[in-house]
Formats: structure tokens, C-alpha cells, sequence
């Protein structure tokens, strides 16, 4: 492909995306990269005051006593920030925002997002609600945890919880903009040839994720405009004294709030579905199967919410046929497992830092997976119901699913976003810590929850002392784990483009322009003849001899 | 597309601009409408949740539902739907105007679409301003009127045929429920009808300056969209509020 043509940078390369680098022109782009790019910068940022705080909390539970922090609600407060931080500013926006911004329109052949001014502007909206959970952290915090439980969040909570309300209701528009933008652009403008099923996994399951943050995200909005105007003027809708209904809100929350768990596993799906593949030098197995296991996942994934409830006073056999929905959502997860598992089968694998992270997602989602299958049995989840076994079952999907897969992802794509290889060595170095610190952290936190550790509290019985000496430990693996790859992957923009359009040998239309992209994306039109992972042992010797530019 | 006399893509008359990311018209004209259909159904979702909880609540206890909805002036509630019915007529028009590249048009009818939501507004805080001098919006202030009260308290019997204090005690709070459901769902419906007047009047302004290039078929159209879709919601509110009692 050839950019002759076209404008030159200073340095006498050809002009890409990044080029342009006054203030102003990231602050107004419409550039789906660069708004790309503005998500990568605000997550990160995100990411790490979540994760300050985490560490914060696991220094508090090193030892049975209450030392750390000066009172209870002090960790109460901590670990409620840590969870609205961690999902609705970093684990919601994380893989869509940036890897499904920058992606998605150069993997349909487009040029931008149906709607580039509405994508910017929900960069902007999702900045506002940042900023508000930020100022509420500094100013002392909600103590109410992520989920916003009432009548303790309307009757007696004495912090911000309307600031935090009308955060995560601003946040939400952020999501409901994303999630409509990649809806049409996937309907309306993919390029002459790229049929549904040509469609690389990695757009039809953020096509799913659109789903859900269409549906479920307006749910979440009303369930914390009611906390807010219960909060300020006593309406009694949440009040049992004046005919209101606690549950209602626990009904409405997790309506929203399960499927959100699939907002945040499906776009690590997405791109597991492209390493894997590219890694093992084989079609992907299975490929509509994949697709339409996204689409059950986004169907069944509001079919489910009482599962949260089992213990709330909920029916026997509402709780049965929640339970037994919960069972069904299992499948389609599963599917995909398989159909990577047999992806790998007989592959020319290639351990690159992007590939151990995909296989420790793979490892890791699939214990989240299957302890979620035990939780969703009602039996089980009375025992373990608000213990550590929950904390470590969600973290399992959330850290060591999406966190491992948006990593991974970072990875994969680092040399198409700006251009530059990083080190292959500090890389899988890095990729290894997190794997090995997540298990420390969190599998001794099953055993915590199965012997009786309630989770939420600050103090706890001597015998689980060594237990969570060793979750602290491996936390402070895990953040070395977290913190390398922001040093070697800074380090590696300081020199001059390095990758060249296709360092993996991987195919997908976005490798077939230069790294990083020009603003346009494409210089002639697209036409495409072939569906996605046309890998062959033959054509992986011919990429790999003619390109040779990536060396582990 | 209208047929045009002129081929200049200057503003007011001709074709539309084509943004730089599409490839034709048609691309765009679909990409716009698909995008606001979405976000009603989005929409519909934010609604949604509020009438799950109300056919719950009024599965639990109807009568208290009926007693409290008639409290509602269904009269009053009858002419509203009128006009807003009415004022989906004009918008179907302006958009019709905008396809024929009628600008007269379009700024006639969208004006007379801002003043029939106005006139929608303005009875319905009428409306308002009426159950909230009797006591009835919910909260501390909140009265149920005697003969409600009483009425609950006939049909709040147990099994055993004797009164249930906590039937009653339930059907109260449930009657109050109802109007927690009405003044949350007519405000918010009237936050959208506000939204929709406020969109209406710049649309009439930007088209009488003829800042739209093509008359705006597609932008037109796609508030045509929104503006009918908070009608129908107007639609289901009416009968499950005033119609029940």
C-alpha cells in the first residue's frame, strides 16, 4: 500500500493519524483513533486509582485487626470506590472505548463510526462522570457499595450518594452512545463484501455488547434517578414504611447490572477470538458458533438477574428458574472456550506476550466460569452467599478475564496504534507476573469464602490470617504485574516507527494499512473477497519470511 | 431524494452534504435513522422498568390502584392525548414538507408542533399543581383522602374474612405507590416533551435561515422520530394512569 501520495510528516514520514499533535486537536477530534486513544489515557488513569485503593484494602487485611485505616467506614468507603471505579469507569469502557474504537471501523473496511461527533462526545460525557466519582473519592466517598443496596443508600447513608447516583446515570449516556455508535456502524457501514458472516469475532461481539449497553443501561440510569429522588425528597418508593419496596431496587439494579457483567466479559471474548487464531495459525474454529454464542450470551444475560437475589427474600421457585436460566448462560460461554481449546489443536502456536494473555484468560475465565455455575446452583450460594467465594468468583471474570484479555489486546494491537514494537522479553515477563499474582490474590480468597470469610468487612477471625497474608502477597505481584507494561510500552514510543503494517502476520483488514493508520484509514476503496482467519501452515511461512520483522 | 432545480450543494436548496465518512447519501440517510431508532429502543428500556413495577405493584393491590387513579381527571387526560395526537399530525407534516422542499411549510408546522407540546405542558401542570394542593404527591406532605382510606380498609380482609391490619397497612402504601409511578412517569415523560419542544423550535429556527442543507430531510425526519415515539409513550401512560378507575 502505498502513501506517497499523500502528506508528510516533518520527519519526512508519511502523515498518519497521530500527526497532528496540538492540544486542540485531540481535544476536538472525531477521529475514531484518536478518540480511541483519549479512552486508553483515561482508563489507565482510572484503572490505577482503582487499583491504589485495592492495595490499600489488601494492606488493611494483611492482619485480623483493623489497623490500617482509622475506622470501619473508612474501608467501607474503599472498597465502594474501588468497585464503582473499577466498573463503571475502567472495566465498562476499557475494550470497547479503546480497542473497539480504534478497531472497529478499520476491521469493516470503514473510515470512521457512523457517528464521529457522538463518539467524541462520549468520551466527554464518560470524563464528566469520571471526574465526579474522582471528586466524591477525594471529598470522602460513598459507603454504600458498588450496587447502591437499599434502604441503607436512601434512609441512612450519610455520604455522597447522590453525587455518585447522577455519576454512574452520566457514565451510563457515555455507554448508551457507544454502544448505539458501533450498532449502526456495523449495520450501515461496513465495506462492499464484508457480509455478517465475514465479519471478524472481534465486531460481532462488541455488536453484542451494543446490545446490552443499549437495553440494560437505561434500567441502571432509572434505578439511580429513583435512589436520588428518594434521597432528597422522601417519595417512600424504596421505603417499606410508606408502601415502597426495598427490592424493587435490587430487581431493577441487577436487571441492569448482570447483563453489565457481559458488557464487560463479551469485548474480552472479542479479543481473545482475534489472538488466538493469529497465534496458532489457524482458522477459528467453529466461527458461527462463536458469533451466535455473543448474541445468546447478550439474549440470556437478562434473563438472569435474581440470581443475586437467591438470599433477598425472592421465591423458592423464582429463585429455581433463576437458577436454572443462570445454568443456561453457562452454554454459550463454554462454546467458546471449546471452540478456542480447538483452535489451538494442532496449531503452530507462537507464545508472543498477546498469546499468554489470551491463555490466561482462557484458564482464568474458565474457573470464574465454572465457580459462577456454583454460585448459580441455589443450594451452594446460600453457603457462600456475601462471602469471599463471591469477591474471587467475580474477580476471576473481571481481572483475570477482561483486565487479562484488555491487556492482551493492548498487546496485540500496540505496533498498529502507534507504529512501535515493545520489548517481546519485559512483555511476556510482564503477562507472567499478572498471571501468577492473580492466582495468589484471589484462589485463596475461594477458600477464604468457602470456610465462612464474609466479604465487606474490615476485621476478621485470626484463623484466616494466613490466608489473606498470601492474597496480599500476591497483590503486590499483581501491581508490579500492572505497572511494567505502562513503563516498557511509554518506553517504546520513544523511537522512530518500527512494526510495519503487519508484525503478527495476522489478517483482518487492519493490519493491510500502515502502522499507525492515516486519519482516512484506507487509501483505495475496500472490496473484500474472503472471510476472516484465512490461516494456513503455508501462508504462515510466507509472512513470516517476507516480513521477519518481529523476532521474539 | 426530491427532484431539484439547482445542482449547487449550497445551503436551504438541493441535495444534502455528504459527511466525509460515508459514501453516499442513502449510507447516511440510514446510518441517522437506524441511530435514532436505536436510541428509542433504548428509550423504551428507561420506560420499561417503571411499568414492570407498576403492573407488579398493581397486580398486589388494584383496588388501591383504582381508587388512586380515580383521582385523575380523565377528561383533562382525554384532551391532552388529543393534542398531543394532534401535534404528531404537524411533525408528520413538516417532515412531509421537508421531503418536497417546502421550507414555508416546515417552519409552519414545526412552530404549530412547539405550541401544541406547550399547550400539553402547561395542562399538565395544571394537572399537577391540582393533586399537589390536595395532598397527593408523594412524600412527607403526602394524605390518603378519607374515603379511599376507607374503601381499603373494606377490602383488606384475610382469609378468615376478618380485617388485616397489614393488608391495610399495605394497600395504604401501595395507593401512595401509584402516585409515586404517576408524577415519575408523567415527569419524565415531560422532561422528554421539553427536550422534544426545545429540539423543535431550534429545527424551525435553524430551517427559517436555511441552515440545513437539502431542507433537512434526514434531520427532520429523525426528530419526527423522537417526537412520535414520546407521543406513544404518552399513549400507554394514559390508559394505565386515568383509565383504570
Amino acid at each position: 500500500m502505498s502513501a506517497s501520495a499523500h502528506a508528510r510528516r516533518d520527519d519526512g514520514r508519511p502523515a498518519d493519524y497521530l500527526s497532528d499533535t496540538s492540544v486542540a486537536s485531540w481535544l476536538l477530534t472525531t477521529d475514531h483513533k484518536r478518540v480511541g486513544i483519549l479512552y486508553m489515557l483515561s482508563v489507565t488513569l482510572f484503572f490505577f486509582v482503582g487499583g491504589v485503593i485495592a492495595g490499600l484494602m489488601r494492606l488493611e487485611l494483611m492482619t485480623p485487626r483493623g489497623d490500617v485505616m482509622s475506622t470501619p467506614d473508612a474501608y467501607n468507603r474503599m472498597f465502594t470506590m474501588h468497585g464503582v471505579i473499577m466498573i463503571f469507569f475502567f472495566l465498562v469502557p476499557a475494550i470497547p472505548g479503546v480497542l473497539g474504537n480504534f478497531l472497529l471501523p478499520l476491521m469493516i473496511g470503514a473510515r470512521d463510526l457512523a457517528f464521529p461527533k457522538i463518539n467524541l462526545l462520549s468520551w466527554y460525557v464518560y470524563m464528566i462522570g469520571g471526574v465526579m466519582g474522582v471528586w466524591i473519592l477525594v471529598y470522602g466517598g460513598v459507603d454504600t457499595g458498588w450496587t447502591f443496596y437499599t434502604p441503607f443508600s436512601t434512609m441512612y447513608s450519610n455520604t455522597y450518594v447522590v453525587t455518585a447516583a447522577v455519576a454512574v446515570f452520566i457514565t451510563g449516556f457515555s455507554s448508551i452512545l457507544t454502544g448505539l455508535n458501533f450498532i449502526v456502524t456495523v449495520h450501515t457501514m461496513r465495506a462492499p463484501g464484508m457480509t455478517w458472516f465475514r465479519l471478524p469475532l472481534f465486531v460481532w461481539s462488541h455488536y453484542a455488547t451494543a446490545l446490552i449497553m443499549v437495553l440494560g443501561t437505561p434500567v441502571l440510569a432509572i434505578s439511580v434517578v429513583l435512589i436520588g429522588l428518594e434521597r432528597l425528597f422522601q417519595f417512600g418508593i424504596f421505603d417499606p414504611k410508606l408502601g415502597g419496596d426495598p427490592i424493587l431496587f435490587q430487581h431493577l439494579f441487577w436487571f441492569y447490572s448482570h447483563p453489565a457483567v457481559y458488557i464487560m466479559v463479551l469485548p474480552g471474548f472479542a479479543v481473545i477470538s482475534e489472538i488466538i487464531p493469529c497465534f496458532s495459525r489457524r482458522p477459528i474454529f467453529g466461527y458461527r458458533f462463536i458469533a451466535f454464542a455473543s448474541v445468546a450470551i447478550a439474549i440470556f444475560g437478562f434473563l438472569v438477574w435474581g440470581h443475586h437475589m437467591f438470599v433477598s427474600g425472592q421465591s423458592m421457585y423464582a429463585g429455581a428458574v433463576f437458577s436454572i436460566l443462570s445454568f443456561l448462560v453457562a452454554i454459550p460461554s463454554a462454546i467458546k472456550v471449546f471452540n478456542w481449546t480447538a483452535t489451538l489443536y494442532k496449531g503452530s502456536l507462537r507464545f508472543d506476550t498477546p498469546m499468554l494473555y489470551a491463555m490466561g484468560f482462557m484458564g482464568l475465565f474458565t474457573i470464574g466460569g465454572l465457580t459462577g455455575l456454583m454460585l448459580a446452583s441455589l443450594a451452594i450460594d446460600v453457603h457462600v452467599h456475601d462471602t469471599y467465594f463471591v469477591v474471587a468468583h467475580f474477580h476471576y471474570i473481571m481481572v483475570g478475564g477482561t483486565t487479562m484479555a484488555y491487556l492482551g489486546g493492548v498487546h496485540f494491537w500496540w505496533p498498529k496504534i502507534t507504529g512501535r514494537t515493545y520489548s517481546e522479553l519485559w512483555g511476556k515477563l510482564s503477562a507472567l507476573l499478572v498471571f501468577v499474582g492473580f492466582n495468589l490474590t484471589f484462589f485463596p480468597q475461594f477458600l477464604l469464602g468457602y470456610l465462612g470469610m464474609p466479604r465487606r468487612y474490615f476485621e476478621y477471625r485470626p484463623e484466616f490470617q494466613v490466608l489473606n497474608v498470601m492474597s496480599t502477597a500476591g497483590a503486590s505481584i499483581l501491581a508490579v504485574g500492572f505497572v511494567l507494561p505502562l513503563f516498557y510500552l511509554l518506553l517504546s514510543l520513544r523511537k522512530a516507527p518500527d512494526a510495519g503494517p503487519n508484525p503478527w502476520g495476522a489478517t483482518g483488514l487492519e493490519w493491510q494499512v500502515e502502522s499507525p493508520p492515516t486519519t482516512h484509514n484506507f487509501h483505495e476503496p475496500v472490496l473484500v473477497t474472503c472471510g476472516p482467519y484465512m490461516y494456513s501452515p503455508e501462508e504462515a511461512e510466507r509472512e513470516y519470511a517476507s516480513q521477519h520483522v518481529h523476532t521474539a | 431524494m426530491q427532484a431539484s432545480t439547482s445542482t449547487l450543494p449550497d445551503a436551504g436548496t438541493g441535495r444534502q452534504i455528504l459527511l466525509s465518512h460515508f459514501d453516499d447519501l442513502d449510507q447516511q440517510h440510514l446510518s441517522s435513522n437506524l441511530g435514532m431508532w436505536f436510541f428509542l429502543v433504548s428509550e423504551v428500556m428507561f420506560f420499561s422498568g417503571l411499568i414492570g413495577a407498576y403492573a407488579v405493584y398493581r397486580a398486589l393491590s388494584p383496588v388501591a390502584f383504582e381508587r388512586a387513579s380515580g383521582h385523575m381527571d380523565l377528561w383533562v387526560g382525554f384532551f391532552n392525548t388529543l393534542v398531543l395526537l394532534t401535534s404528531s399530525l404537524t411533525m408528520a407534516l413538516a417532515v412531509r414538507c421537508s421531503q418536497i422542499g417546502d421550507n414555508r411549510g416546515i417552519v409552519r408546522y414545526l412552530i404549530a408542533t412547539a405550541v401544541l407540546g406547550t399547550v400539553f405542558l402547561g395542562v399538565k401542570g395544571f394537572e399537577w399543581k391540582q393533586e399537589i394542593d390536595h395532598h397527593l404527591l408523594p412524600g412527607p406532605h403526602f394524605v390518603v383522602p378519607a374515603e379511599d382510606a376507607e374503601a381499603l380498609r373494606a377490602v383488606s380482609v384475610g382469609t378468615d374474612g376478618q380485617f388485616d391490619p397489614v393488608k391495610y397497612a399495605r394497600n395504604l402504601g401501595h395507593f401512595q405507590m401509584m402516585f409515586v409511578l404517576y408524577f415519575f412517569m408523567t415527569g419524565v415523560h415531560a422532561f422528554h416533551m421539553i427536550v422534544g419542544v426545545a429540539a423543535v423550535l431550534i429545527f424551525a429556527v435553524l430551517a427559517q435561515i436555511r441552515w440545513f442543507s437539502g431542507y433537512g430531510t434526514t434531520q427532520i425526519e429523525v426528530l419526527g422520530l423522537y417526537w412520535h415515539f414520546v407521543d406513544v409513550v404518552w399513549v400507554f401512560l394514559y390508559p394505565l394512569l386515568y383509565l383504570i378507575g
